[in-house]
């Protein structure tokens, strides 16, 4: 897997450059630069409170930095919203399941596609002609995603009564729907057992080598961590402190003492 | 050979048709019925058609890509994979060119996958996916003979960079620059086809020692599809779901051959965990299903009938209660009166119909069942609601022998033989048998073939069974287990066993009487079952020991055994065998002690030497028991179990002369 993935893997899709944030006297970041590169598979890891999902946040606009700039597809914003972050093509999905708990598999996935409908409201509730039409598209983009992560049996099944981990893959699901270019995935393994694990990171290296999106991904499970990702960012209060291949940020002093905890003085 | 008295003479001659391949059947179909669907499949969503037409040039474009491969007559194509369309064409392309298809069960591990690959010298596979190519790849060094391996479905292979591995899409549309050079091969091919060359290699599981290729002709599987289709009278308006394993000889008839035969169309499922869902949009008119999935349907049903609201369930019982009784006899066509007719068609309307919607059985004329004995209340649940749910007696060496014919459906037979079937029993009890679905042998096992069937075309089936005086066979036991009475009579374990799990309060039953005076037997009860049944008795215990021990209990396991000797006299040749003694066990039987195989099936003679003072005990005068019984609890500690077991007399049922007791 190795060589191939170093093959594709192209110039920076996202640059985030010198980001601080603060939330009053608490610096959730402090003066963090990463790159993000076109289809790789990239982890950001550290232990608890080291500003993993403060990042994912500022990435797709969801906090607005004190300090900093992101880059995106080449374009430079300072303050970006959610919903502009996801019409360039920002996708992800949370640390805790965001459903739609009362809606079918099928319909969740299907508000993935919202952004890309392009009829209004009345025709939509006319259910017929253009808006008829468009809808099919969507839905047989969306069964492909269905049939991509395996979930027919559930497609008419309410997300509330599903196990976990199938609710994990849906809001896959959901987040592929928005055909993103850059997918960022909170945690989508907290909380599984092995198998479940093993089938979610299948399905993330499918994502990525079928439909050429590039990840960012925030995991805590070590071993999924270096299996995984082409490159991985070490984050420790609110400060990186190592970036590079899974092999050599496992050699590196800084993060071993960072996990295995040093005292900082 | 020695044979008893019993034998069916069948119709001798068998009736030949220029129709005599499978390839030949697919270009009648297209000819015939082009326009009629031959397959479905539901993908993305939405269920795909394709018509006799259409997959007769699907098979014809994948046959001349082989072609182009290399691939040619005697060859062996490996199939691996689910129930898709694509692997049932290949089966057929295969075929056309004087091929042998080898179905490989989808779950078997790669040894298991090597071995068959090997031993059949498959030169070339059809493999569903990556996880099916996977496989192939682990053990590919091995398998020298190995040129080519083609996969259906693409997701994840784009990477494999190898010369050997081809897109089934490629392969077809090499077909079609092959066939623009040589427009007449295929045809060719074909029409070279005869109904006695090899159709197809059949593995069996292999659950003793290693499996073995059973080879069928064209003849052998063309003939007894159309026989079972005539007794069934299946024709081209059918509809099947097919979701049982390609390589299993029960899919390749009902699936695959009956298809070609008669022109009915096959849905194969979405996936394997979608099958329920996809049977009630299917809605098939001919099903069949090993008892185990009828009864999970059933447990789900009534799962959900606790769970409605109280006037459903009030309503459901009553209607249920009402089918119990009249359902049966109405769907047999015997005489019911008016009123209850009426009833039924309430019920109908209220409850059978919508509960055969919920379950996808709202149009289903035949559902089989095989492989395992199935229990009466099942059996009459589903024939109680109209479903015409019957017992089939098939083997692969032979595809089917025997079916229930309608109006005539027992839970405890597998029915008459078909047209061209003979079936004799042998002095040992062996079921034997002849038929034109006989397999030509078993493909390079000169002396397991010659173990199994005689010059002559007489096969051994290794089932112990006899004729009832309705003509209805019935399959009792294995043979190498069935033993006799001192006094001659046959003697079927398993049999008893069954017939006393039936019962809901027994949970295992050993029953002993081989060389001995009469039969007897342990009984293990079933601890929910019976505590349920104290509990609304008001019957008190402490532990199971003491449930076990208690007289109630007792009488009630004497009930059922009593039920059991009742039927046993009506059957002549079982009517020796009633029960007259037995015990309720201390303990429940467990694997960990060895009592139990793995799957749970009693082992016999081990529990005979365990328990070496019980069985004399039974055998002997004395009314009680003493037994002290070693114990492997669940983390792996050791204790011992004493007990003082109670032995009853059984009434032997008065239809036959009550047996000497000779001590």
């Amino acid at each position: 897997m190795g060589t191939l993935a170093e093959r594709r893997i192209g110039p920076p899709l996202l640059k985030a450059e010198q980001i601080s944030l603060a939330f009053g006297g608490v610096r959730a970041l402090s003066d963090v630069s990463l790159e993000i590169r076109e289809h790789e598979i990239l982890a950001i890891i550290g232990p608890n409170g080291a500003g993993k999902t403060s990042m994912l946040n500022v990435i797709n606009g969801f906090y607005h930095p004190q300090r900093g700039t992101i880059t995106f597809k080449g374009e430079t914003r300072r303050r970006m919203r959610p919903h502009q972050a996801a019409e360039t093509g920002i996708a992800r999905t949370f640390q805790n399941v965001a459903l739609f708990r009362g809606m079918t598999t099928l319909d969740n996935v299907m508000t993935g596609r919202l952004l890309r409908m392009r009829r209004n409201f009345l025709w939509q509730a006319l259910h017929w002609g253009p808006a008829l039409k468009e809808e099919l598209e969507h839905r047989s983009f969306v069964e492909r995603i269905i049939d991509f992560l395996e979930i027919q049996a559930i497609r008419k099944v309410p997300v509330g009564q599903l196990p976990y981990g199938l609710q994990k893959r849906v809001e896959l699901g959901r987040a592929l729907a928005m055909e993103p270019t850059l997918l960022l995935l909170d945690e989508p393994m907290a909380g599984m057992n092995v198998e479940e694990k093993e089938d979610m990171s299948r399905f993330i290296l499918d994502v990525n080598d079928e439909f050429g999106t590039t990840i960012a991904l925030i995991e805590h499970d070590m071993s999924v961590v270096m299996d995984l990702s082409d490159r991985v960012v070490v984050l420790d209060y609110g400060r990186k402190i190592a970036d590079g291949p899974p092999d050599s940020v496992r050699r590196n002093q800084d993060v071993i003492d960072a996990y295995l905890g040093v005292s900082h003085d | 050979m020695a044979v008893a008295e019993t034998e069916r003479k069948a119709r001798p001659a068998v009736r030949r048709t220029a129709l005599d391949t499978i390839p030949k059947l697919l270009l009648d179909n297209a000819a015939r019925r082009g326009r009629r669907p031959a397959m479905r499949e539901k993908d993305l969503g939405i269920w795909q058609s394709w018509s006799w037409a259409e997959a007769a040039r699907q098979v014809q474009d994948f046959a001349n890509g082989l072609a182009a491969l290399g691939f040619r007559r005697g060859d062996k194509l490996g199939i691996i994979g689910d129930n898709r369309p694509r692997l049932y064409w290949a089966i057929t392309a295969a075929q056309c060119l004087g091929g042998v298809p080898v179905p490989v069960y989808q779950d078997a591990v790669a040894a298991e996958m090597e071995f068959v690959l090997e031993h059949a010298e498959v030169r070339f596979v059809v493999a569903e996916d990556q996880e099916q190519v996977d496989k192939l790849l682990a053990v590919r060094e091995r398998l020298p003979r190995l040129e080519a391996i083609i996969y259906d479905d693409a997701r994840g292979l784009r990477h494999y960079a190898y010369p050997f591995l081809h897109a089934y899409e490629r392969v077809q549309q090499q077909g079609r620059d092959f066939a623009r050079l040589n427009p007449d091969f295929l045809h060719g091919e074909i029409a070279q086809g005869r109904g006695a060359d090899l159709a197809v290699i059949l593995y069996t599981s292999g659950t003793t020692g290693q499996p073995k290729g059973v080879m069928l002709t064209f003849d052998n599987v063309i003939i007894m599809a159309r026989r079972a289709a005539e007794r069934e009278g299946l024709d081209e308006t059918e509809e099947v779901l097919a979701y049982l394993p390609i390589a299993w000889a029960g899919d390749h008839i009902f699936s695959y051959a009956q298809s070609y035969c008669t022109g009915f169309c096959v849905s194969c499922p979405e996936s394997g965990a979608t099958v329920m869902a996809d049977l009630r949009e299917i809605g098939p008119t001919y099903f069949f299903a090993p008892p185990r999935i009828y009864e999970t349907i059933l447990t789900r049903v009534m799962i959900r009938m606790e769970d409605a609201g109280w006037a459903k369930r009030r309503m459901f019982h009553h209607f249920m209660a009402l089918a119990r009784r009249v359902g049966g006899p109405i769907l047999d066509r015997a005489p019911v009166s008016f009123w209850d007719r009426l009833l039924y068609a309430v019920g109908a309307a209220l409850i059978y119909g919508p509960l055969k919607n919920a379950l996808g059985f709202s149009r289903i004329r035949i559902a089989y069942t095989a492989g395992e004995a199935i229990g009466p209340d099942l059996f009459s649940f589903y024939r109680s609601l109209g479903i015409n749910i019957k017992q089939l007696y098939a083997m692969t060496e032979a595809s089917i022998l025997c079916v229930q014919p309608d109006g005539q459906v027992k839970p405890d037979t597998v029915g008459t033989p078909l047209a061209d079937v003979e079936i004799r029993i042998a002095e040992n009890s062996e079921v034997v048998y002849r038929s034109p679905g006989v397999f030509a042998g078993y493909y390079k096992s000169p002396q397991a073939t010659a173990e199994t069937k005689q010059p002559d075309g007489w096969v051994h089936s290794g089932d112990a069974g006899f004729f009832g005086d309705d003509g209805h066979l019935r399959i009792i036991d294995r043979a190498k287990d069935v033993g006799k009475l001192r006094n001659g009579t046959l003697f079927a374990p398993k049999f008893l066993e069954n017939k006393l799990k039936f019962f809901p309060y027994i949970k295992e039953a050993v029953a002993f009487g081989a060389d001995r005076p009469f039969a007897a037997c342990f009984i293990n009860i079933d601890a929910d079952a019976v505590g349920n049944w104290a509990e609304r008795n008001g019957v008190t215990y402490g532990s199971y020991l003491e449930l076990a021990g208690l007289d109630a209990v007792y009488d009630l396991v004497q009930e059922c055994v009593e039920t059991v000797n009742r039927d046993l006299a009506a059957e002549p040749h079982l009517a020796g065998s009633q029960i007259h003694r037995f015990l309720i066990l201390h303990k429940e039987l467990d694997a960990d002690d060895g009592e139990l195989t793995r799957t749970r099936k009693v082992r016999r003679r081990y529990i005979g030497e365990r328990y070496q003072s019980l069985v004399d005990a039974l055998y002997g005068e004395a009314r009680t028991a003493r037994i002290a019984s070693e114990v492997t609890f669940e983390d792996g500690r050791k204790g011992t179990i004493r007990a003082e077991l109670a032995i009853r007399d059984v009434k032997i049922a008065a239809s036959v002369a009550p047996l000497r007791r000779a001590g």
